[in-house]
């Protein structure tokens, strides 16, 4: 009895952890085998019916592909431009700690805010990029409704958004770095680009593939700038699986198919994040150890 | 004796007066803090400064005055509402809950929603069994997924003194389901052509139509004119156009999740709709459905090239873009709904006395589903205008509060009332009542040009009289229909698809959504879109 005893401070997390993490997952998955839908509530059984239509469901796919695409050249655009501001900060510039909380502000604000004001600098008619191209005499460029430049406008509103976030992270890594190997560098004569390849680069690895990392799995989920600024469209071109979820289950209602794409989406997050986890820890590791 | 005589005086005159006073004081301000007398005039003024300059009307004989609502006492009751995001009819859910408040002692929780959490409120409401609300307000498109939880309308506000009775035979008809009717109709919409008169009446404009096509220039019957006046005007300099706006050929929505179903509807309704074929427009008598057939193709293949003739942004209007856009002077025409023509017509609007409308264009030609071949209509033009859903309401059946709740709505929309909303374009309520169709009031109280308010009455009577409508597709999964539509019209804009390869994609989908409702449910609820569409009594 008193050995047990100890156990039951375990309850309250586990009750917890059942409630909400536990119990939705294993509702959700019976959901999928049902047909619960607008005008069918209800956990009715039907087969793999669902799970079959998902796999014939070429706009699911595109979807993930289009996934890919977006949060794999966001993040690149991100970590190269927050690793560049970082060093700045890091080497010091005037006004450092003013410049610091000045990038950190567009991560600071909503992103369905963010989404909203880039919209308006991108709608064509009355936005104020279209605006600009029209003083210098240029024509106005299609931004929401021509598949290249709605991508191009998701891809500016991630990138302005999250690139504080690398900054941030980038430069609390640059701030820890010893000062030992920058010393040996630069008695060794070693040129500012060899101290940053060979010394800052190498030494920054781990923490770049943490914050590589959490930026992938967020991006993951990218929907409040495609929700707000194309919809997905024009036609399909930037409709994420977030979104297309979003369509399926909360706006036609078809609970029991939205959960078998959100069920899938989960699977190949975790599956692709793990994969390139194990790959960049494997390229981070030093040689001959 | 005085006395005595004073006595006996009080003792018959007393019960007498205090009589009188309960059927003459009493009865109209039974339940709130209003008193009002019969014929009173109504005005919105002590509602806030934004009804400071509303006009103001006589109060109506019918049930639902608010001299009749003022005799009812609804004290310590509550009534729960849901409606949609404020203005467009959350403005007067709002305002009518407060007067219905002041009348009759009720109180009145009204809840706005943006139009998609609307449907998914009640969805939830309905399918959790929890009942939350005692009046609800939707799309009356959506008939088909609410209809077995809303009571039916009693006759005392269809019929006879009833606000609801002088609604048009068009309007009755389309807030039925299977006889009963299920909607409190306090709206009534259509679509329309709206198109600029600075060029359609200009000496210089037929000149230069003439000279570019060798054709005299009148408004498009046609749908294929429609295009052909877009791109011949498309960066014409009209002599009315207001400074600094570009003149482009259309203004349509074209937004997937904006409502671009109905501008689609519009577009190949003409081409579909053949009066001849009666049993279905949107599925056959095998619930095949027809959305992929030429009809609609060539609808669609005219609304693609129609997007070369749009302002900037143009492929990405919703309704209020379209809107906007319109009442700016973006273009030469337009349709849709009442609202661009609202706008249009504002006092401060650049293009105010130069927009004119008219019917729906028609087709030159019209698809015959049954003997599989293009057929050539009557008169050389099949005209097939869409009557667009309008806001709708209603009450649940398991409301518990089902009398005070006709009585909200019918209220709602009594003879003052609506009159007044009607003059308030950011309400949301247009014109369905036979006494909305007299030019007097639109001319004198709306301050709107007799042509143009001709020239729009006589579009709505047309469609009246038209026996060769098409309707909502008014099933249940009705949102996952247009939903699938839109999604293929849409890559056909974009030109992610052709429109025959996005339309098959549509009716693979279709058939997906029938299979999951229920190809029985949605074919009894169908029979009620096919007794509006072949004018089944």
């Amino acid at each position: 009895m008193k050995k047990g005893y100890p156990r039951f401070f375990l309850l309250p997390g586990l009750i917890l952890l059942i409630a909400i993490i536990i119990f939705p997952l294993l509702f959700t998955i019976r959901v999928t085998f049902s047909s619960w839908n607008v005008s069918q509530s209800g956990l009715n059984f039907i087969g793999g019916e669902n799970w079959s239509e998902m796999a014939r469901d070429v706009r699911y796919w595109g979807s993930l592909l289009r996934l890919f695409y977006l949060s794999f050249l966001t993040v690149a655009i991100q970590y190269v431009l927050g690793f560049a501001i970082a060093l700045f900060a890091w080497k010091g510039i005037a006004a450092r700690r003013f410049f610091r909380v000045l990038w950190l502000i567009p991560m600071m604000t909503t992103p369905s805010l963010m989404a909203i004001i880039w919209r308006s600098i991108f709608t064509e008619d009355i936005g104020a990029l279209n605006g600009l191209l029209n003083r210098v005499g240029l024509d106005p460029v299609n931004w929401l409704t021509e598949s290249g430049p709605a991508n191009f406008a998701i891809t500016i509103a991630e990138v302005w958004q999250w690139t504080p976030f690398m900054f941030l992270i980038l430069l609390a890594g640059l701030l820890s770095l010893p000062k030992e190997p920058f010393m040996a560098a630069a008695i060794d004569g070693a040129s500012a680009w060899k101290t940053f390849a060979r010394v800052t680069f190498p030494m920054m690895a781990p923490i770049s593939i943490g914050a590589i990392m959490i930026r992938l799995i967020d991006a993951s989920k990218i929907f409040d700038s495609v929700f707000t600024l194309t919809r997905g469209g024009p036609g399909n071109a930037t409709e994420t699986p977030a979104a297309y979820i979003f369509q399926r289950s909360l706006q036609d209602f078809q609970i029991a198919y939205g959960s078998t794409l959100a069920l899938t989406y989960l699977i190949l997050a975790i599956l692709t994040l793990t994969i390139i986890g194990k790959v960049f820890a494997r390229l981070s590791k030093p040689k001959g150890i | 004796m005085f006395t005595k005589k004073v006595k006996s005086l009080l003792a018959v005159g007393l019960p007498v007066v205090l009589a009188a006073s309960v059927v003459v004081i009493a009865p109209a301000s039974a339940g709130g803090k209003v008193t009002r007398t019969q014929g009173q005039e109504v005005s919105y003024a002590s509602y806030g400064a934004e009804y400071a300059n509303v006009a103001t009307t006589k109060d109506g004989d019918d049930s639902c005055s608010w001299y009749n609502t003022s005799k009812k006492d609804y004290s310590g009751k509550t009534l729960r509402v849901l409606t949609h995001a404020i203005p467009n009819m959350g403005k007067p859910t709002a305002l009518h809950a407060k007067q219905f408040e002041d009348l009759t002692g009720a109180k009145v929780e009204v809840e706005h929603v943006s139009f998609g959490d609307l449907y998914a409120k009640q969805l939830r409401s309905y399918q959790t069994d929890t009942n939350q609300y005692d009046v609800v307000f939707n799309g009356s498109y959506q008939i088909g997924d609410f209809q077995q939880y809303y009571a039916k309308v009693p006759d005392s506000i269809t019929k006879g003194n009833g606000s609801l009775a002088t609604l048009t035979p068009l309007y009755k008809a389309l807030y039925k389901w299977d006889g009963d009717t299920k909607l409190v109709g306090i709206d009534g919409d259509r679509h329309f052509l709206k198109y600029r008169t600075d060029v359609y009446e200009n000496a210089e404009a037929k000149a230069f139509y003439k000279k570019k096509t060798g054709k005299d220039l009148a408004f498009p019957k046609t749908w294929k004119e429609y295009n052909l006046h877009a791109k011949t005007f498309n960066g014409y300099k009209p002599a009315g156009q207001p400074a600094g706006v570009k003149f482009t050929g259309t203004t349509e929505i074209t937004q997937k999740g904006g409502l671009m179903f109905g501008a689609f509807i519009d577009r190949v309704a003409p081409y579909a709709k053949n009066p001849n074929v009666k049993g279905g427009f949107w599925f056959d008598e095998n619930m095949v459905p027809q959305v992929n057939n030429p009809g609609f193709v060539a609808g669609l293949t005219d609304f693609v090239d129609a997007t070369k003739y749009m302002p900037v942004g143009g492929k990405n209007f919703d309704l209020s873009k379209e809107i906007e856009s319109f009442g700016r002077g973006d273009s030469l025409l337009s349709y849709t709904w009442d609202d661009a023509w609202s706008k249009s017509n504002e006092p401060t609007s650049p293009i105010k006395n130069k927009v004119k409308a008219a019917p729906l264009p028609g087709a030159e030609k019209v698809w015959n589903r049954v003997t599989k071949k293009w057929d050539t209509p009557k008169g050389g033009i099949n005209y097939a205008p869409y009557i667009a859903w309008g806001w709708s309401s209603a009450v649940t059946a398991a409301s518990p509060q089902k009398q005070m709740a006709f009585d909200y709505l019918c209220f709602w929309g009594n003879q003052a009332n609506h009159k007044l909303d009607l003059t308030i374009g950011d309400m949301g309520v247009n014109p369905a009542r036979t006494e909305d169709f007299k030019s007097d009031f639109w001319v004198k109280e709306m301050n709107w040009g007799k042509p143009a308010v001709d020239s729009w009455l006589a579009t709505m009577q047309n469609y009246e009289k038209n026996t060769n409508r098409v309707f909502d597709l008014r099933v249940p999964g009705v949102s996952d229909y247009m939903t699938a539509l839109e999604n293929a019209v849409a890559k056909a804009l974009a030109g992610q698809a052709t429109p025959q390869k996005a339309l098959d994609e549509a009716a693979k989908e279709w058939n997906a959504i029938t299979k999951r409702v229920g190809i029985t449910k949605v074919k009894s609820a169908y029979q009620n879109v096919i007794a509006l569409e072949d004018n089944i009594k």
